[in-house]
């Protein structure tokens, strides 16, 4: 068992970290306080091919691995965790399903400009009435003719209204429950397609997280993803690797909170000494660089696993379980270092500590992390 | 139009620390880097790539087996082809020997218009090896290119001085040194790291492979000697801003000129 990165996946963590300071970072706070969604480094990001890190040369990617993807999260989301979210959806979200469930005609039509980054990709599945139970959808799709008619709405969908591409999930047979569930890749442009409410938040606030109105949407037949009936077992496929993905972007966000406050507490002087030098607030340190070492290896194996074909569901869960509430509880306890600057937005971390509360929530909530491992172990 | 870009993989000198009893630098752990000024003249042979048809860019270093990272770093910003010299014949080369052994490389590709390095490297700063390699082919050279254009076959390049610039032509080949001022240059690809690892792109050649002047490289073939590494002890100026309107400021002076009796 080797805990080593190979020489690429180093390479990658060096040129994301360096794209991370000088383009990313420089910006987080603007994009933070405006809502503004920031293109230009989403198209900076394409020209590196960092849209599409883990899939083939063939079909538009880097030609990468899981690992350097999730590193990729990690690293801008040590900066700005708008930017890590905008990079995980497009790729674990819109990209993989396509991949994995999409035909070839489908791969060459949708996946290569999106791996290539010329198109931006998002998933739709959560409706207002179908959170966490997701199989309660009440967005149909008929077939007619050559295409399916999609009726319904979606909301809180990361990327959405900047998004190209979207996955998005509809009943083709209601009596059938969760099988009567299928998946259609829709263009922006599709007619009867529009974009409704952006949602206004407390963090991630760069990332465009919007309403997607289906009104007679009309979409070709041969955008229908897998088979009709198969569109739950797709999109839970998919959740568990869009899950790797959120809590690399947690451990990001610890990450980041954590290397401010060591500077911070080395720094800032109260009694004559740096805070660095009092105990009470070395413990505090220690346990949150333990925390943040153990979200890592749990979110950096359920990469390797989902590289090596391995099963990784239960893994995937164990690491955004771990690695959310390690954001949490890791930017909490840094602006409580911080005290009183901490609370201002002349730092960082109190923005860090607002984005981390997403990743206990969006791409399945704690407690249905909690319920994927449970039902892994006890079946 | 073949271009070759020379490069360095040194320390990086913003992550060295000073042994505070030896005053040596602490090199354990230190992250190797492409030498920055390097990464100048590569950007700007790329961008003359992008900018041009049936543009080759050659990467060409000289160093131990693990200098082939940087080489593939070069490949992933969008270099066609690196060669590394690695021999233990040409370690502990001064900028003599080390402008020899390259030149013995730059030879063995053949074909060259301009040959790139960067101004200087951050671990030695010389500045030396770039002008010797032209001496040693016999070509022209510019150095402090900070502005560049390709007219027909020959180069323009601002050459930056302290407080001005002289603007120089010269025909291909042509060598020249490039400054920070330069470009900015480009991050490498993700897709460039995966297939520059994988590929046969960087080429390793020993110093028979290319013909080297044995007796004039590595330490034997070197002809300085370091004798001893110290950091000059720092003179300590006083300084003291003045205050006020220009002409209250030039009474201040004169003021304390005069306590001071240096008028």
């Amino acid at each position: 068992m080797g805990f080593e990165l190979t020489r690429e996946q180093e390479m990658v963590r060096d040129v994301m970290r360096k794209f991370a300071e000088n383009e990313v970072k420089p910006i987080a706070a603007e994009i933070d306080e405006s809502g503004r969604f920031p293109m230009e480094n989403v198209k900076k990001m394409a020209r590196y091919n960092m849209l599409g890190i883990p899939f083939p040369v063939e079909y538009g990617g880097a030609g990468g691995d899981d690992l350097s993807y999730v590193i990729a999260v990690e690293e801008l989301s040590k900066v700005c965790a708008s930017t890590g979210v905008i990079l995980s959806a497009h790729t674990s979200l819109a990209c993989w399903p396509i991949y994995h469930f999409g035909t070839e005609e489908q791969k060459q039509k949708y996946l290569v400009p999106l791996a290539k980054g010329e198109k931006l990709g998002a998933f739709g599945l959560t409706e207002s009435n179908a959170g966490t139970d997701a199989a309660a959808q009440q967005t149909t799709a008929v077939l007619d003719g050559d295409n399916y008619i999609l009726n319904g709405t979606k909301i809180f969908i990361t990327n959405g209204g900047q998004a190209d591409v979207y996955i998005i999930f509809a009943m083709t047979d209601k009596s059938k429950g969760h099988r009567g569930i299928s998946a259609f890749i829709v263009e922006k442009d599709f007619p009867g397609f529009s974009i409704g409410k952006i949602e206004d938040k407390m963090g991630i606030r760069a990332s465009a997280t919007a309403e997607l109105i289906f009104d007679d949407c009309v979409v070709p037949k041969e955008n229908l993803l897998g088979k009709e009936g198969e569109g739950f077992k797709i999109a839970m496929a998919t959740l568990d690797g869009g899950r790797i993905g959120i809590a690399a972007q947690a451990l990001g966000i610890a990450e980041g909170a954590f290397e401010e406050t060591v500077k911070y507490v080395k720094e800032r002087e109260q009694f004559g000494r740096p805070l660095a030098k009092f105990q009470g607030l070395q413990w505090m340190i220690a346990d949150m660089a333990t925390a943040i070492e153990a979200a890592k290896l749990l979110v950096y194996k359920a990469a390797i696993c989902k590289q090596k074909g391995l099963p990784y569901s239960k893994e995937a869960a164990m690491a955004k379980l771990y690695a959310s509430q390690t954001a949490m509880d890791v930017t909490t306890k840094c602006v409580q270092l911080h005290g009183g600057y901490g609370f201002t937005k002349d730092y960082p971390v109190e923005r860090m500590m607002r984005d981390a509360k997403i990743t206990e929530i969006y791409e399945g909530t704690s407690q249905v992390q909690q319920m994927v491992i449970a039902a892994n172990i006890l079946r | 139009m073949n271009i070759i870009v020379c490069v360095k993989q040194v320390p990086d000198t913003n992550e060295v620390k000073i042994d505070p009893v030896k005053g040596t630098l602490i090199r354990e752990g230190v992250p190797s880097i492409i030498n920055p000024d390097d990464r100048n003249a590569l950007e700007e042979a790329l961008r003359i790539k992008d900018s041009m048809e049936d543009v080759k860019v050659t990467v060409v270093s000289m160093g131990p087996p693990q200098a082939e990272v940087a080489l593939v770093e070069a490949i992933a910003m969008g270099a066609d082809e690196a060669i590394l010299l690695t021999d233990r014949a040409v370690a502990g080369s001064d900028t003599w020997a080390t402008s020899t052994a390259l030149s013995a490389v730059i030879k063995y590709i053949g074909d060259f218009d301009i040959i790139f390095c960067g101004r200087q490297a951050i671990d030695g700063d010389t500045a030396q090896v770039g002008p010797q390699i032209a001496e040693h082919l016999g070509i022209p050279q510019i150095t402090y290119v900070e502005e560049l254009k390709i007219q027909g076959n020959k180069v323009v390049a601002k050459r930056a001085l302290e407080d001005g610039y002289f603007l120089v032509e010269a025909e291909m080949p042509v060598l020249l040194t490039a400054v920070k001022e330069l470009n900015e240059p480009r991050y490498p690809s993700i897709k460039g790291i995966f297939e520059g690892f994988k590929g046969d792109k960087v080429k390793m050649v020993s110093a028979k492979d290319v013909n080297c002047d044995m007796d004039n490289v590595g330490l034997d073939g070197s002809p300085t000697n370091v004798i001893k590494s110290f950091t000059p002890p720092t003179k300590s100026r006083d300084l003291e801003m003045l205050e006020g309107t220009p002409a209250e400021q030039a009474r201040k002076l004169i003021v304390r000129l005069r306590e001071e009796n240096l008028v």
